[in-house]
């Protein structure tokens, strides 16, 4: 498992290379937009990336309240983090693209203002965990995803009912794609998915390390330095192995 | 089932009737909607058309603040004297307490807001161009989805550093649709455009939702503490 | 400001934003590290 990690995050930052590459010179110019376009190839794969992390978050929660495993939690903390980080990738690119494009910064419209909401809901997540000091974090932090995942489709429908309502312009509106653009969009998004993928298994890997350090040191305190069992967890964590695999 | 009435019944009276003797928290938060109302009225000075196009989003907002002022107070007294955690050891289920507080705190909003919408009113110079009747299903299923919610997050945030900033961070994405709804209909109503049914079909299952959800988790939140 | 400088810009914030959050997780395993070593120095 140990040197999987660094071989996959090579190949997954040599995809990237490729992928920015492709996306920036070898996809075809778009006819109305121009080059602008090309914020295409990231912001939606950025979408769908965050997206499957909040969907995985979601997962996690709903593992936790009911098994009650702390690796479950440990995923649900990493994949939430990582989740707002790609985002606010999505939420900083879209009005970068809608500027030029359509000559506003931002609008209602139904896309945009659920990704924002649930943008707000994961973060208030995080400040949740973050300021919380009761020992049963972890639950309270997987009601309120579920509440989240509750709210995200009656978020999404009373927009969509608004804007049927009040038009506005779509931004990045359908139509089909150019078979070429299509190649590089798909490839775009498997990188970015595996993008993803590698650092929410960092984060896991890093709050997983952080739990054994505190319980560590935590034992330490407790029981005092003389314990050869805590020398034994510490020598491991030390050489990276898990003190509790033998 | 009268179990769980008669225990609602019992802890919300205890509360009324506290709430009655002293009277601080209540006469405090009024003062504090009058002061939101004339302050909103200050900085939004429209002409009446425009007034019936924004009322809708100002009243709403006011009470939104209105509330959050009452639901921050919703656990204090539960905080002294350990009686969350005689609640814990008790047989009483915890569906009992929640729907005790989320009452007493849906009657303590709607009295202030029942002082803030004829300030509103008077204000604005206001007047439903549209179905007035209507106003009354937004009001109290709008009152009930941000109670339900606010005091479900009110008990998650008791363990928490900066309680009072961190109801309001959870409880406003969370109520996005729904203060969405109440202003959408609000507005509506006033300017006479058309009927606010959409909007309260989706509050009525915003509230659905979010009612189960919270009497299916508040017993593990009040276990959690 | 040319449509181009739009399209740059936002590549740069996305990998900003990524470089920022990659510096903080290797900021916080050094940070874990560092406190192994002194339990295991003790």
């Amino acid at each position: 498992m140990k040197r999987v990690f660094p071989i996959l995050a090579v190949l997954t930052a040599l995809l990237l290379a490729y992928g920015f590459y492709e996306a920036m010179w070898v996809a075809p110019t778009e006819r109305t937009m121009g080059d602008v376009q090309r914020i295409f190839y990231y912001h939606v794969p950025s979408a769908w990336t965050g997206f499957c992390l909040f969907f995985t978050n979601l997962l996690a929660s709903i593992v936790y309240l009911i098994w009650k495993n702390p690796k479950a939690d440990a995923l649900a903390v990493s994949s939430a983090e990582v989740g707002v980080v790609f985002c606010t990738i999505v939420l900083v690119t879209g009005p970068i693209w809608a500027r030029p494009v359509w000559g506003i910064w931002w609008t209602w419209d139904v896309r945009l203002t659920s990704t924002l909401v649930l943008w707000l809901i994961y973060v208030s997540y995080l400040v949740l965990r973050r300021f919380s000091d009761s020992s049963q974090t972890p639950v309270l932090a997987a009601v309120l995803a579920i509440f989240g995942a509750l709210d995200v489709p009656l978020v999404y429908f009373s927009i969509w009912f608004f804007r049927t309502q009040h038009p506005q312009p779509v931004i990045g509106g359908g139509g089909s794609l150019d078979p070429r653009m299509l190649r590089v969009f798909l490839l775009n998004l498997f990188t970015f998915s595996c993008f993803g993928a590698m650092l929410c298994w960092a984060r896991y890997r890093l709050e997983w390390m952080q739990r054994e350090v505190d319980e560590a040191e935590a034992l330490e305190s407790l029981l005092g330095t003389e314990s050869v069992s805590l020398r034994d967890t510490q020598v491991k964590i030390a050489a990276g192995k898990n003190p509790r695999h033998p | 089932m009268n179990f769980l009435a008669s225990i609602t019944w019992a802890t919300l009276a205890k509360d009324i009737r506290l709430e009655w003797r002293s009277k601080d928290a209540i006469n405090s938060m009024l003062f504090f909607s009058l002061l939101v109302v004339v302050i909103f009225s200050f900085s939004f000075d429209p002409t009446a058309e425009e007034s019936r196009q924004i009322a809708g989003g100002l009243i709403w907002v006011a009470f939104l603040f209105a509330a959050v002022v009452a639901l921050n107070q919703t656990w204090a007294r539960e905080l002294r004297n350990q009686v969350l955690d005689a609640y814990r050891v008790s047989p009483a289920p915890p569906n009992a307490l929640f729907l005790a507080k989320a009452l007493g705190n849906f009657i303590l909003v709607s009295l202030l807001e029942a002082v803030m919408a004829p300030l509103f009113v008077v204000f604005y110079n206001l007047r439903a161009l549209g179905p007035a009747w209507q106003l009354i299903p937004i009001t109290l299923l709008g009152t009930w989805a941000l109670v339900v919610n606010g005091t479900f997050f009110a008990g998650m945030s008791l363990r928490t550093r900066s309680r009072e900033i961190m109801l309001p961070l959870l409880l406003f994405p969370i109520s996005i649709p729904a203060v969405q709804s109440m202003v959408e209909g609000t507005r509506l109503i006033l300017s006479g455009d058309g009927s606010a049914r959409f909007w309260i079909v989706l509050l009525l299952t915003y509230d659905v939702v979010f009612t189960t959800a919270c009497l299916a988790l508040f017993g593990t939140v009040l276990q959690a503490e | 400001m040319n449509s181009s400088n739009y399209l740059y810009a936002a590549y740069a914030a996305t990998w900003l934003i990524h470089g920022f959050y990659i510096s903080v997780l290797i900021r916080r395993y050094f940070r874990l590290r560092g406190r192994i070593s002194g339990q295991t120095k003790r």
